[in-house]
């Protein structure tokens, strides 16, 4: 049978219920959601099944809103079945207060550099990570970059002196 | 040996339970960037190893959230700087399917020849210093001349060499000239002998036999596990390749072979990436010639008509009030990004370049992520070495294809 994006979520809703839920294809590709305990069952399930598959663990990221309250921090799960060459995609949402995710890495070794990378960058707690530390920053940083109260400097401001930074020129 | 152990007072236990520890990098010239790599020796055999990636803090991903779409091409460039046309095509592409612009046919087949001559030249580099690092410095200077036609050709169509910022949403910024043309017939004559010219100085080399065959092998199993992709993936035996299962520009179109190997050891890594380059020169020869088979208008277009991504022409920009707006409003990010989530990949010289963006309608992406391959298959390291000698060490990591810039996020 071919692995189309409606059995994958036929199949997922069988095994699931209510449990996985606001169900996308934003440029054909089949985007979910589930509760954050849920997520490696989820993944336990689409690796395990023979018809499903999905054993390949393309990219795992993860995406700050700050205006979402109690559902600050999605992680970003993108999976690969290889066989039938099929890609979905999974989000779980977590407060930032308590930003605590099950780790992938027992079943994918590839997450563990993309936990790491994550956590440096948005704090997410991976719990279960074999070895749970920056990995691009160093690890005196207390804080998480990647997230939204740190913008980027007003490239518009006016109030510096742009002679303190060599571009010439005086706001007075 | 022994009896100059028993000579020496050592501490309580064996010097055969003494282990060393020894940084591999991050300043030596064989580890190809800031990567550290704390090895704990046992004489010369690896007991384990723990690799640090190293700060380069460039925040690309970061800089993204504040840029419009074309702002971001040169943060792309700086990802594999060794074969930078990709990974701006691969933005550009990304971008394009969010808009869900169409590019002509002749648009395709020009990305496509752009991006196989990237390719070979990241593989040159690659695989030459495979030789390097394994003793063989002659091949490496060889096969230089032939990347600096392939920068040639670069620098007829864009103005640069090597973070080339070629391209543009829909199209190139400009039709190819003839000198393109002429260089690149020139190179697709003369590159196919000092490709042969390099196997052979290598492929039957004893000595780089003997260093590469056997060194860092991974199975199939493992570096799927592992999140391999591209030449790494393939030398352990599975033929996946973003070209073939995801076709993007048109890569449909052509008929080439997936080399694969057998036991992921550095030799295979070495020998998949060579015989990519033969593929790659097929590839480029099929595309030319589809290109000369346009005719009349088709045979000019380079762009697709979408006046609200794509840039003005440049003179125009200059003399044409109408297309100074434009430019100043597309640069700026005024015409803003539809709202949507999009990820699309493309084929890397190194594996799979994936660009992940969140777009909430705004001048600039509200996420964007790069997946980033050697980022994924360097954390194989630890397991790679394990076991195997000083000398393996290096000519692994060579062969991995690590690049220090896009290891960066």
């Amino acid at each position: 049978m071919e692995l189309t994006n409606d059995y994958i979520r036929q199949r997922l809703e069988e095994k699931f219920g209510g449990e996985v839920y606001s169900f996308e294809e934003p440029y054909g590709m089949l985007t979910f959601e589930t509760a954050k305990t849920n997520n490696l069952k989820v993944m336990q399930f689409l690796f395990d099944d023979a018809e499903l598959r999905f054993q390949f663990l393309t990219d795992l990221t993860a995406v700050h809103y700050p205006n979402q309250p109690g559902r600050e921090l999605a992680v970003v799960y993108h999976l690969h079945n290889l066989v039938d060459n099929v890609r979905i995609r999974f989000k779980v949402f977590t407060a930032i207060e308590q930003p605590d995710v099950f780790t992938a890495t027992s079943l994918y070794a590839t997450a563990n550099w993309m936990e790491r990378e994550t956590y440096d960058f948005f704090g997410v707690n991976f719990v279960g990570h074999p070895n749970l530390k920056r990995i691009l920053n160093v690890d005196e940083m207390d804080y998480f970059p990647m997230r939204k109260e740190f913008p980027l400097e007003d490239q518009t401001r006016i109030d510096k002196d742009d002679e303190m930074f060599g571009r010439g020129g005086s706001i007075f | 040996m022994q009896e100059q152990q028993h000579n020496i007072k050592l501490p309580d236990g064996s010097i055969e339970r003494q282990t060393t520890t020894l940084n591999l990098g991050p300043t030596h010239p064989a580890t190809h960037g800031v990567f550290q790599n704390i090895l704990e020796m046992d004489g010369e055999r690896i007991v384990s190893a723990e690799s640090t990636v190293g700060y380069i803090h460039r925040a690309f991903e970061k800089l993204a959230e504040r840029r419009p779409l074309y702002q971001i091409t040169p943060l792309t460039d700086r990802l594999n700087y060794c074969s930078s046309p990709i990974n701006n095509m691969g933005w550009h592409m990304t971008c394009e399917k969010l808009m869900g612009v169409q590019t002509p046919k002749r648009v395709d087949y020009l990305r496509v020849i752009i991006m196989e001559l990237a390719r070979t030249a990241d593989h040159i580099i690659c695989n030459s210093v495979i030789g390097v690092d394994t003793g063989a410095l002659s091949v490496f200077l060889y096969v230089m001349q032939y990347r600096e036609q392939i920068y040639e050709i670069y620098e007829e169509i864009c103005g640069s060499r090597l973070t080339t910022n070629i391209g543009r949403i829909g199209g190139f910024e400009r039709n190819f000239n003839a000198t393109v043309w002429t260089k690149l017939e020139k190179f697709l004559h003369e590159f196919p002998k000092a490709l042969k010219e390099f196997e052979t100085l290598l492929m039957r080399n004893r000595i780089f036999m003997d260093r590469t065959i056997g060194a860092g092998p991974i199975s199939a199993e493992r570096a799927l596990n592992y999140g391999f992709t591209g030449p790494n993936l393939r030398a352990s035996g599975v033929d996946y390749d973003v070209r073939i299962h995801s076709p993007y520009s048109s890569y449909q179109d052509f008929n080439f072979n997936i080399p694969v190997g057998t036991t992921g050891d550095v030799y295979d890594r070495w020998l998949v990436r060579n015989q990519e380059m033969w593929e790659s020169l097929e590839i480029i020869k099929q595309a030319y010639q589809k290109i000369q088979e346009f005719k009349g208008e088709e045979a000019e277009v380079y762009h697709a008509n979408v006046p609200e991504y794509y840039l003005p022409k440049k003179e125009d920009v200059y003399t044409k009030m109408e297309a100074l707006i434009w430019h100043f409003k597309i640069i700026m990010g005024e015409t803003a990004i539809p709202a949507g989530e999009v990820y699309h990949s493309v084929e890397g010289a190194n594996g799979e370049l994936g660009f992940y963006m969140i777009s909430d309608g705004g001048r600039s992406p509200y996420r964007l992520h790069f997946r980033r391959p050697c980022f994924i298959y360097y954390q194989a390291y630890e397991e790679l070495v394990k076991g195997s000698m000083l000398a393996d060490a290096v000519a692994v990591m060579s062969s991995l294809n690590l690049i220090a810039g896009e290891m960066d996020a």
